[in-house]
């Protein structure tokens, strides 16, 4: 299915933020999510279905001031 | 040294992590400053990239307490996602909150604020608002929870320092027992010392070290800054006089002409 990746369209063959996150690379790395503009916790990832046009971004540690 | 939520800070400059020529140089400056507090962000990492997590590390290395922003956030409702998001990944329930209102000044709305803290605190954050000098908002900001208060000293990156020092002034007498930190604005070590003699409790900077010349000589010079600061507060300044008045005594002096 087709969804929003931190802006950018996506195609993805998983249907949970979890293994999502797997197909787009992030398996084990230190990230905060949000589905749709609501935070999602890692506890929630698995049991979270993503549908065609949902919209996900994925957050990691960065320079702030 | 200032405590902040029941946690001791040993350096009362407040370093931020954004804008140094490398990381390397990031954390020469915060090592050899002594920095205890560091500020942080959230941005989208890249799959493939992973720049965040290069950054992350770096960060646990240096071995210091962070502090998450919720920097460019224009609303409560992204204010508040970005801090729950911030608090997974830090694991803290610290968060410096910034609602932004306007983008010439990046000003504070301090209205969503006020109303993001309130949210934040109730949610177990332990919030630390950037705000402007306004009494009334910072009021408004404790009955919210708040347990500092962290007014800007001129707009964030400008280097101009404490534009309002009187309403600072202002500020720390009528909130004696509150934790007040200058955030942003300030341009030199000069302008840190003048916040610490004002009797402020921290400064947080973040461009003045990261765009100097020698950021790591530039932290230091702004450590010494706030110690000298802190020192001349405690010791009671002078108040100061519109009229000379001879240090050296008068009585005595020979009658020579």
């Amino acid at each position: 299915m087709r969804i929003m990746h931190n802006g950018e369209a996506v195609e993805v063959t998983s249907e949970t933020l979890e293994t999502i996150l797997n197909e787009l690379g992030y398996a084990e790395t230190v990230v905060a999510t949000a589905l749709n503009g609501e935070f999602i916790p890692v506890s929630m990832r698995e049991n979270t279905s993503l549908n065609p046009g949902d919209s996900i971004e994925v957050l990691a540690p960065m320079q702030g001031g | 040294m200032p405590t902040f939520y029941g946690t001791e800070v040993k350096n009362p400059l407040l370093l931020g992590t954004a804008q140094y020529p490398s990381p390397a140089i990031l954390a020469d400056a915060v090592r050899q400053a002594e920095v205890d507090v560091v500020t942080v962000s959230l941005r989208r990492e890249s799959g493939q990239e992973k720049a965040g997590q290069d950054f992350w590390k770096l960060i646990q290395d240096l071995e210091v307490k962070v502090l998450p922003n919720t920097a460019g956030c224009h609303s409560v409702k992204e204010a508040v996602t970005t801090a729950h998001m911030a608090r997974e990944v830090f694991n803290t329930s610290w968060i410096k909150l910034e609602v932004i209102g306007e983008e010439d000044t990046l000003q504070p709305n301090i209205f969503e604020l006020v109303e993001a803290a309130r949210i934040l605190t109730e949610d177990g954050f332990q919030v630390f608002p950037y705000t402007t000098e306004d009494l009334i908002v910072a009021g408004k900001l404790l009955d919210a929870g708040c347990e500092v208060i962290m007014p800007w000293g001129a707009p964030i990156g400008s280097g101009r320092g404490l534009e309002n020092v009187t309403a600072l002034k202002t500020m720390r007498a009528h909130l004696p027992d509150v934790p007040l930190v200058v955030d942003a604005g300030i341009g030199l070590p000069s302008h840190a010392a003048e916040a610490m003699e004002l009797g402020f409790d921290a400064v947080l900077l973040n461009t003045a070290v990261a765009k100097a010349g020698d950021p790591a000589q530039m932290a230091k010079a702004f450590s010494s800054a706030v110690a000298a600061g802190k020192a001349a507060f405690n010791a009671g300044p002078m108040e100061p006089r519109d009229m000379a008045a001879p240090s050296t005594p008068v009585m005595g002096k020979a009658f020579l002409s």
